[in-house]
């Protein structure tokens, strides 16, 4: 099987590299990154009560989501999105963990509904009044490659365009030594039905005896290597560049998701 | 791409309500309830829950020790239910380990295994050495130990979209066989009690002190339960009810209440109708939601008062196992399916006096007829929702 789509739009966020034009810049050795970590991002799609008490899951998804619809020149409302994020919100976790074995009558009910996997999706939707529907998935070390499979296979069975959110943050208190993931990251693509004059990605899966994915190797990669979501970045390092390259990644133990760019 | 129907070759269900399709299908019939009071954790909140039996006694198997937890013990009760491991290794052997992929939902996964840690944390403040297994404390959990289970090794994905995710993964299954990355899919979900939904929902002033009472007028709000459901979904069968069609939406409303008019309930309603070729006359039976919480029955009695002629049969089984989250998608797609193949609709166990805004759709009652086409309807946080339309094996 062979999915094409195009790809309209791309969007990226770390500390060090707060936004595509400087990842960009930093991947093709272009610039170095900057020295002083940025603040994460506001999420202004938010009402301003909403703002400050919002999550690192929904101000960093928020952020890139936005920046893939502005690069692509959708409207983000009429846009299908799936959601991915290895771990989904661990500091949300933690506090639920910690007040369980403590005080579990005093959880704070806004951060219960903001513990589900699906709320930088629902801020999303909310945020942008998109009727369209999301997804949110895991798929462990997996899950940049499973949630990129979903989002190709929406736009090829529905033919409309689908934005794709990845996200993963720094992760806190006991729970960080099983579910690891440093620093504060998001990225975004947004897919469409083929057409002339635009780049496109060909998903083809492919069995393995022993898998064998595409590393990254630019300067940016040791500013997201300690993130969860890192297995995504062999496919910005060659969406930063114009000729066309192919990423292999991995879909699950022994299936490769191979991603030719064009 | 067009959407072709796809057969479901096996299904199974555990709840508190019965392990596997004839006790389920038995207490649906003899309107047997599997709630009981909270007995769950130190210090039960004063509510009624739909508890599965015996879980804390049956650790994995020795080969699945690493993914011990309750969340997988209970997948594990559900897989070995109804002989459906051995349908979907039956399956495996039909189209490869690679072709048969897994889209599992949940809520809150294995969860509980990380709130057990803090509990009993080192004097460094680390997990203790039994809980230190990383596959147990992140979403995945489930889905990679289904995968594993069933020796398959394609595309395996965990679906968390609250309420709504064990009824999404029919539709994404759906578009894995469409395109041809998979020739079938297990689809399914599994959400145990824990203390995060128990306190978390009691922190939301969400759920009834007694036994819920789905669409009564003087419903007190829901009871949490815990399932597992699988379902085997196959391009090429030649028997098996049919999964006709699926719509999805989001109301873009509030992340804990649904919209007023059920503004995204209806689009994922009309969406679902629209894929299945199917008019609202054509649909005999109806499993809703139906959580008994005040915002979701009232708006979902409107909707299925607007939609859907007197003679459709619609009811909430939430009164028989509780409001099972992540797994109820599942749960009712097999409760369908059930209804499809043994002519049994079941009322609303519980409701005594209905709501006004209920129309004659809504049933307390049991009937049995013969059917042939049941939607089921799954609604959840951050405003997501999910239609599934089955048809009768023909």
């Amino acid at each position: 099987m062979t999915l094409r789509v195009a790809i309209e739009g791309v969007s990226f966020w770390a500390s060090r590299l707060p936004g595509w034009d400087i990842a960009q810049a930093v991947i093709r050795g272009e610039q170095a990154p900057p020295e002083a970590p940025s603040a994460r991002p506001a999420p202004t799609l938010l009402a301003p009560t909403e703002r400050r008490r919002a999550p690192d899951t929904v101000a960093v998804a928020l952020e890139v989501a936005g920046r893939a619809c502005e690069a692509s020149g959708r409207k983000p409302s009429d846009l299908p999105s799936v959601f991915a994020s290895t771990h989904g919100d661990t500091a949300i976790s933690d506090y639920m963990c910690a007040t369980l074995a403590g005080t579990p009558t005093l959880i704070s009910p806004i951060k219960f509904h903001n513990s589900v996997h699906n709320a930088a999706a629902g801020y999303w939707s909310i945020g942008t009044g998109s009727l369209a529907p999301y997804t949110a998935i895991s798929a462990s070390q997996y899950t940049f490659a499973a949630g990129l499979l979903e989002a190709a296979t929406q736009v090829v069975c529905e033919h409309r365009p689908v934005l794709y959110v990845v996200f993963d943050i720094e992760s806190k208190g006991p729970l960080a030594t099983v579910a690891a993931s440093r620093g504060l990251f998001g990225a975004a693509l947004v897919l469409a039905p083929p057409a002339q004059q635009q780049r496109t990605l060909i998903l083809t899966t492919e069995t393995v005896s022993s898998l064998d994915p595409t590393v990254a190797r630019s300067a940016a990669a040791p500013l997201v290597a300690d993130n969860a979501m890192a297995p995504c970045l062999p496919l910005f390092e060659v969406l930063a560049y114009s000729s066309p390259r192919t990423v292999r990644m991995c879909l699950s133990r022994s299936t490769a998701l191979n991603v030719q760019v064009n | 791409m067009q959407s072709r129907p796809l057969r479901i070759t096996a299904y199974t269900l555990c709840s508190a309500a019965g392990d596997g399709r004839a006790a389920t299908l038995a207490a649906l019939r003899e309107r047997r309830s599997g709630l009981t009071r909270n007995d769950f954790g130190p210090t039960p909140i004063a509510t009624w829950i739909g508890r599965v039996a015996g879980l804390e006694q049956q650790p994995l198997p020795e080969q699945f020790a690493e993914w011990d937890c309750r969340n997988n013990r209970l997948a594990w009760r559900g897989l070995l239910a109804d002989g459906f491991i051995q349908a979907a290794e039956a399956a495996r052997d039909r189209y490869g380990a690679d072709r048969v992929a897994v889209v599992v939902g949940t809520s809150t996964s294995s969860i509980g295994a990380s709130e057990e840690a803090y509990t009993r944390l080192d004097a460094d403040g680390r997990y203790p050495a039994d809980l230190r297994r990383p596959i147990i404390h992140t979403p995945h959990s489930l889905g990679d130990f289904v995968q594993q289970v069933l020796g398959l090794t394609g595309v395996s994905v965990t679906v968390a979209t609250a309420c709504s995710s064990s009824a999404k993964v029919f539709a994404q299954a759906e578009r894995l066989i469409r395109t041809g990355i998979a020739d079938a899919a297990v689809v399914g979900g599994v959400d145990s009690l824990c203390g995060s939904v128990l306190f978390g929902f009691n922190s939301l002033e969400l759920v009834s002190a007694e036994p819920c009472r789905p669409f009564d007028v003087e419903r007190k709000g829901i009871n949490l339960g815990e399932a597992a459901g699988f379902a085997l979904l196959e391009k090429q069968a030649v028997r098996g009810p049919w999964l006709l069609g699926y719509g999805e939406s989001n109301d873009a409303h509030h992340m804990s209440t649904p919209h007023p008019e059920g503004l995204g309930a209806r689009l994922a309603l009309t969406d679902a109708l629209r894929r299945a070729e199917l008019q609202p006359s054509h649909i005999d039976y109806i499993n809703l939601h139906g959580t008994a919480s005040q915002k979701n029955d009232e708006v979902e009695a409107k909707v299925v008062a607007d939609m859907f002629p007197a003679s459709t049969f619609a009811s909430s089984t939430k009164g028989w196992m509780g409001h099972t989250l992540g797994a109820a998608g599942i749960v009712e797609a097999a409760i369908s399916l059930l209804a499809l193949d043994h002519q049994l609709l079941p009322g609303t166990l519980n409701a005594q006096t209905l709501d006004p805004a209920c129309g004659p759709q809504i049933q307390r009652e049991n009937a049995e007829r013969k059917i042939r086409c049941a939607l089921s309807f799954s609604f959840g946080f951050g405003g997501s929702n999910c239609v599934l339309v089955f048809g009768a094996d023909r």
